[in-house]
């Protein structure tokens, strides 16, 4: 009996194995998030006046909108794409699943830097999309420089965190239901708005969050397809601490940006669309494929 | 329900070709539309990659589209100039290490949290899975004023720590869900045996648990290799990394090489995803 319960005897030892863990993201994210903290609470003694100037200073808080409208039209576009698409996952035969599966993490593994240098061959003046525009006699299709060649890009990238927490909540609904409602007379739209669509609502809300969420961090894609006219909060972030060196500022929009991601993300958590859950989802996908 | 379960029935003994179409004109069609909006969203996912490896054989020094002449003068370019070579020295340096470092401290992270169970626990695995969604911007605006009093930024060690440290959730969601097929009798009987815990888990335990430590080794790697924000906030002339020379090839000379590294990391990544899927065949062939 004491032989059996021996592995289990040992607690202490297993709270110690999470220590240098522990250690490493004090070093890289509690620490400097806590300094940055204490930063944007003014230094040498405390003021709010560095939160009070996010929403008087007039660029801060026309640049949150513009980052919010953005991240909020990349959520619909994801929403619009990627609800058909897990849909279709659901119908198809395990073959083709495994494609779809496969396609749908692509942005995953595809380097930041390569896909953002592809989007800016495609979208730029002269570029393929611009040649296909020309034909149909539309001139300046250049989306190269400005928030809608941004939302392009990032509605790609962000599409698996839409897709996979759909195709779950999808999956599990059972279709026999709808085979039902059509056998009684209703119309397939009707069926679909009535019995699906309600069903579906936790994986939608889930997909929502966590792309919306997603988007308000770009900065890779902004700064490098966007224009600096149209920046959005992350390249703020950045400009304020590498050029103005207003740490304290900066501090200070950086805990505004990190408080309502994490409020999101746990409201996420909530209805379904679990972090961990979806870390599973990504790393499960290159296994799938075996 | 009756009628559904014969009619599979039928399909299933029928001759293929009649059994498909038999499906399609079934109570529950996919519909055609269904496939083609499938489709050309299965084409906005690969589009970007669809470009990447045509544009890397341009010879032209401009970022055109298509190339006008074909050669392989990027790819020289990127094997011969100094700047790219030692950039990619540093990223492979850098994404080992921090590989290594995230790979050692996740897995015990995830063997302790699997023996643990209450409240304390959870959190400490939330706290441990949050660096996921945390936005970059965030981290590295942060790690860089923190870095500079620390002396680490343009060093090797700060690109290391900062680096391992994304790629620790990774590593903890892998071997979490091999540990989650792992059976405690096991150790039990190693225990029962005489083995102390540390030679249980090094005989029993890993072995049982290498794909998860394999997986969770490939994703921190290449989060690691494909980092940017931070890497940016951190560089100094005398160390950089690939990702951020090609972000300075794009927005500070315009050097066509980029297409040539962006081809050669799409193909690496591409087959280094594929090495624990082989693994994986091997041992199930054994």
């Amino acid at each position: 009996m004491t032989m059996i319960s021996r592995p289990r005897r040992l607690p202490s030892a297993s709270w110690l194995l999470l220590v240098p863990a522990l250690a490493l993201l004090a070093a890289i994210l509690l620490v400097p998030l806590g300094q940055s903290l204490l930063r944007s609470l003014g230094t040498p003694q405390f003021t709010l006046q560095h939160y009070a100037s996010l929403f008087t200073d007039g660029v801060t808080l026309k640049i949150l909108g513009r980052t919010a409208l953005t991240a909020a039209i990349v959520t619909m576009v994801a929403l619009v794409l990627g609800y058909p698409y897990a849909y279709l996952m659901t119908r198809v035969g395990p073959r083709t699943r495994g494609i779809l599966l496969t396609i749908v993490l692509i942005p995953f593994w595809t380097s930041v830097m390569a896909r953002n240098f592809a989007w800016i061959i495609i979208l730029q003046r002269g570029g393929p999309v611009d040649t296909f525009f020309s034909f149909f006699g539309i001139k300046d299709a250049v989306f190269y420089g400005n928030v809608t060649g941004v939302t392009i890009a990032m509605s790609q990238v962000l599409l698996p965190f839409m897709v996979l927490p759909l195709y779950s909540s999808l999956g599990a609904i059972d279709r026999k239901l709808l085979l039902a409602a059509r056998g009684l007379g209703s119309p397939p739209i009707v069926a679909f708005w009535k019995i699906y669509w309600p069903l579906s609502r936790g994986g939608v809300v889930a997909g929502l969050i966590l792309v919306f969420t997603l988007s308000l961090g770009f900065y890779v894609t902004p700064a490098l397809l966007g224009s600096p006219q149209e920046s959005l909060i992350a390249q703020l972030l950045a400009t304020r601490t590498t050029q103005l060196l207003d740490f304290a500022g900066a501090g200070a929009l950086g805990m505004l940006v990190l408080v309502v991601t994490l409020a999101l993300v746990a409201w996420a958590n909530r209805v379904g669309g679990s972090v961990t859950a979806l870390g599973a989802v990504a790393t499960a996908g290159t296994k799938e494929r075996a | 329900m009756t009628s559904l379960d014969t009619r599979a029935l039928l399909t299933a003994s029928a001759p293929p070709r009649r059994g498909r179409r038999r499906r399609d004109r079934g109570v529950d069609p996919t519909p055609w539309w269904l496939s083609m909006t499938g489709a050309l969203v299965a084409m906005y996912l690969i589009l970007p990659t669809l470009f990447v490896i045509p544009m890397s054989f341009s010879s032209s020094s401009t970022f055109q589209f298509p190339p006008k002449n074909f050669s392989l003068d990027l790819y020289v370019n990127f094997f011969t100039k100094p700047v790219w070579l030692t950039s990619l020295g540093n990223s492979v340096l850098v994404a080992i290490l921090a590989a290594i470092l995230a790979t050692v401290v996740g897995t015990a992270a995830a063997v302790g949290l699997d023996r643990l169970t209450g409240r304390v626990a959870g959190l400490m695995r939330t706290l441990l899975m949050v660096s996921i969604v945390t936005p970059g911007i965030v981290i590295a605006v942060a790690v860089y004023a923190s870095f500079l009093q620390w002396h680490l930024t343009g060093s090797l060690l700060g690109y290391v720590l900062a680096h391992a440290a994304l790629g620790v959730p990774f590593v903890l969601v892998s071997v979490t869900s091999a540990l989650g097929g792992f059976d405690p009798a096991l150790l039990r009987a190693s225990a029962s045996l005489g083995a102390s815990p540390l030679r249980s888990f090094v005989r029993v335990t890993m072995p049982l648990i290498s794909r998860g430590i394999v997986t969770g080794a490939i994703f921190a790697f290449v989060t690691s290799f494909d980092e940017v924000v931070i890497a940016l906030f951190l560089r100094a002339p005398t160390f950089q990394t690939l990702p951020v020379q090609m972000y300075n090839s794009v927005t500070v000379e315009i050097d066509p090489t980029i297409s040539a590294a962006s081809s050669l990391i799409v193909v690496a990544v591409t087959i280094i995803f594929l090495v624990p899927q082989l693994v994986g065949t091997r041992k199930k062939n054994r």
